[in-house]
């Protein structure tokens, strides 16, 4: 029998819709998988049992030919869903055993259409981070290893690490995840998945545990472009509880998959390349310039000169609104408390007892560029040149569709590298960033492995709300690229 | 390093400590206030950036707020609102005095 879990999530859909074998059936070889997979530590909660129950329910639909769009497909939620009735983190110890009474609008969507949720999935704590390491459920690790090394354990990325890896090993079709400086982006890239950000509003934050309200997006990470299309209709839509989401029809994303690209205009921005990044990323680059010419795109050299302000400007945005948003973090009415001498004390002592070092450090810094005279030349200051940032991508729409860039700097790093400079960790970033300052559509294709046997990724930005040029582009791209690269299953 | 031209002291880190609501032990102090101080450093970049005349980006869609009608749409649902309460009794949450 087919391996049930090696389905891209469109095959294990019109398989199940044949009635070729059952939603109990791809579950259960995906529970399987996860528990076969536990030493990658993916998951911080598993929900195995409601997941069968689930496909049971699933496959009484299917059987009459009714479901939705994921009926009866096993998935995994980012643990920063808020999903009714099961645990969930962020990836925090502050929130103790924090059990939502309510779905967010995401996973509401996708319950709709039918998704079996395996469970949720391991992240860096309040999804800041780019490594999975700042998680307190411990690191995720990534089922790619570099050649002739089987001894080296890599990071899979962050902050979305436990919705890669799992991808990536075949423990579900799929995965939810948020990016809010290119946590689903940058995962995608070093574990070779496919992830998209939408366009800013497309997907609704009711739910979804906040760390910087207008930079975060949720999207999903799967093992193809047609994949993540197929999720983000189920995951997007208009949702009056966001009063951020956009009330826009939603175009047909899988029909968009299947668009040519013969005469899109495809933007190369020069600023996109950093010191010291390797050669190799230059070349792939190069190959995808070929690779987009040769499927009939135009290219066009373009410059967006504020680039390198980008992630000093992120750092400054996203934690002053990090510490805006998890001030609610008090121990009074959800979570952890530590009793302190006076309330004072109380809220004190909870906050450094249930934050980590990263997420402390974000909130401090917040605080300060926030703080009574600071606030004009920090805050002001970076909220301008997120404009600036804007307007760049906005001129060179006037001569392109869409932009095609690495996804990151370099391939996955060892886990436990050590890190003096938090700066040093925050260049991950670089070149998702503006996206997210922007407001922009982004995906990460795989494209090749480097010199070590890991995957590399590269980056299609688009227009806000044309999602589809970036899956159209992002298709192309992964036909061209033909990347099949499976990671060896050494964890089973 | 603690004293370069951001000017983040271990007074400083105290002090947003302080406003942060975090507990940080003394010793601690002048660590993180080099790391902000390495962090701010970075930052400072900002200001070669020529922001003459441009207006703060607060949302990064253009949309006006969208208003709704002002009618009740949820509530009744006291025991769900308290039950990840760290501590609740009689229906209210329990939480240390703060009026001495």
């Amino acid at each position: 029998m087919t391996d049930l879990t090696a389905l891209t999530l469109e095959a294990a859909l019109a398989g199940l819709k044949a009635k070729n074998f059952s939603s109990v059936e791809i579950t259960k070889a995906h529970i399987d998988a996860c528990m076969e997979g536990a030493d990658l530590n993916a998951f911080i909660t598993t929900d195995f049992e409601n997941a069968l129950v689930a496909a049971k329910a699933s496959d009484a639909k299917l059987a009459k030919g009714e479901g939705g769009a994921l009926e009866g497909a096993p998935l995994g939620i980012k643990d920063l869903f808020c999903t009714e009735g099961v645990k969930t983190t962020a990836g925090s110890k502050i929130l103790g055993a924090f059990k939502p009474q309510y779905e967010c609008t995401v996973t509401a969507n996708m319950k709709q259409d039918g998704m079996v949720m395996l469970g949720k999935l391991n992240l860096d704590e309040f999804a800041m981070g780019s490594s999975n390491e700042t998680s307190a459920f411990g690191s995720v690790v990534n089922p790619w290893k570099p050649e002739g090394k089987n001894d080296e354990e890599l990071v899979p990325g962050g902050s979305s690490g436990g919705s890669a890896s799992a991808v990536a090993a075949n423990m579900c079709l799929g995965a939810t995840a948020t990016d809010t400086g290119g946590s689903i982006r940058q995962p995608a890239s070093f574990t070779g998945t496919v992830g998209i950000k939408p366009t800013y509003g497309r997907c609704s934050r009711w739910g979804i545990v906040a760390f910087a309200s207008s930079l975060d997006q949720a999207g999903p990470i799967t093992r193809t472009v047609k994949d993540s299309a197929i999720m983000l209709q189920s995951m997007a839509g208009y949702d009056p509880k966001d009063s951020t989401s956009i009330n826009k029809e939603l175009p047909d994303f899988s029909v968009a998959c299947d668009r040519s690209i013969k005469g899109l205009r495809i933007g190369i921005p020069k600023e996109y390349t950093i010191d010291g990044m390797p050669g190799e990323i230059d070349d792939l680059w190069q190959q995808g310039i070929e690779w987009l010419k040769d499927a009939g795109a135009e290219i066009v050299p373009v410059s967006l000169p504020h680039t390198k302000y980008a992630l000093p400007a992120y750092y400054i945005v996203a934690p002053a609104e990090c510490s805006s948003n998890l001030a609610r973090y008090d121990g009074m009415r959800y979570g952890v408390r530590v009793d302190g001498e006076d309330l004072n004390d109380t809220y004190e002592m909870t906050r450094a007892a249930g934050f980590g070092k990263e997420v402390r450090r974000r909130i401090m810094i917040g605080t300060y560029v926030l703080s009574a005279g600071y606030y004009d030349a920090y805050y002001l200051q970076a909220q301008k040149v997120r404009s600036r940032i804007a307007e760049d991508f906005t001129n060179a729409w006037e001569t392109c569709d869409a932009l095609l860039t690495p996804t990151c700097p370099s391939a996955a790093f060892p886990i436990g590298r050590p890190v003096n400079d938090p700066v040093q960790m925050y260049l991950n970033d670089i070149f998702t960033v503006t996206a997210n300052l922007a407001g922009l559509p982004g995906i990460s294709v795989p494209a090749a492995l480097d010199k070590d046997g890991l995957p590399l990724g590269l980056q299609i930005i688009g227009r806000a709300l044309d999602e589809e040029t970036v899956f159209a582009a992002g298709a192309a791209l992964e036909k061209a690229a033909g990347f099949t690269a499976k990671p060896k299953k050494w964890w089973v | 390093m603690s004293d370069n031209n951001n000017g983040v002291t271990a007074e400083t880190v105290k002090k947003i400590a302080r406003l942060s609501r975090l507990h940080v032990q003394e010793d601690r102090l002048a660590h993180l206030a080099d790391e902000m101080n390495g962090i701010l450093a970075w930052i400072e970049q900002l200001g070669e950036v020529d922001v003459e005349g441009v207006e703060p980006m607060t949302s990064a869609v253009e949309m006006p707020a969208p208003m709704r009608a002002d009618v009740i749409t949820d509530g009744g649902v006291r025991d769900k609102v308290l039950a990840n309460a760290p501590k609740s009794e009689a229906g209210y949450f329990v939480v240390p005095r703060s009026v001495e």
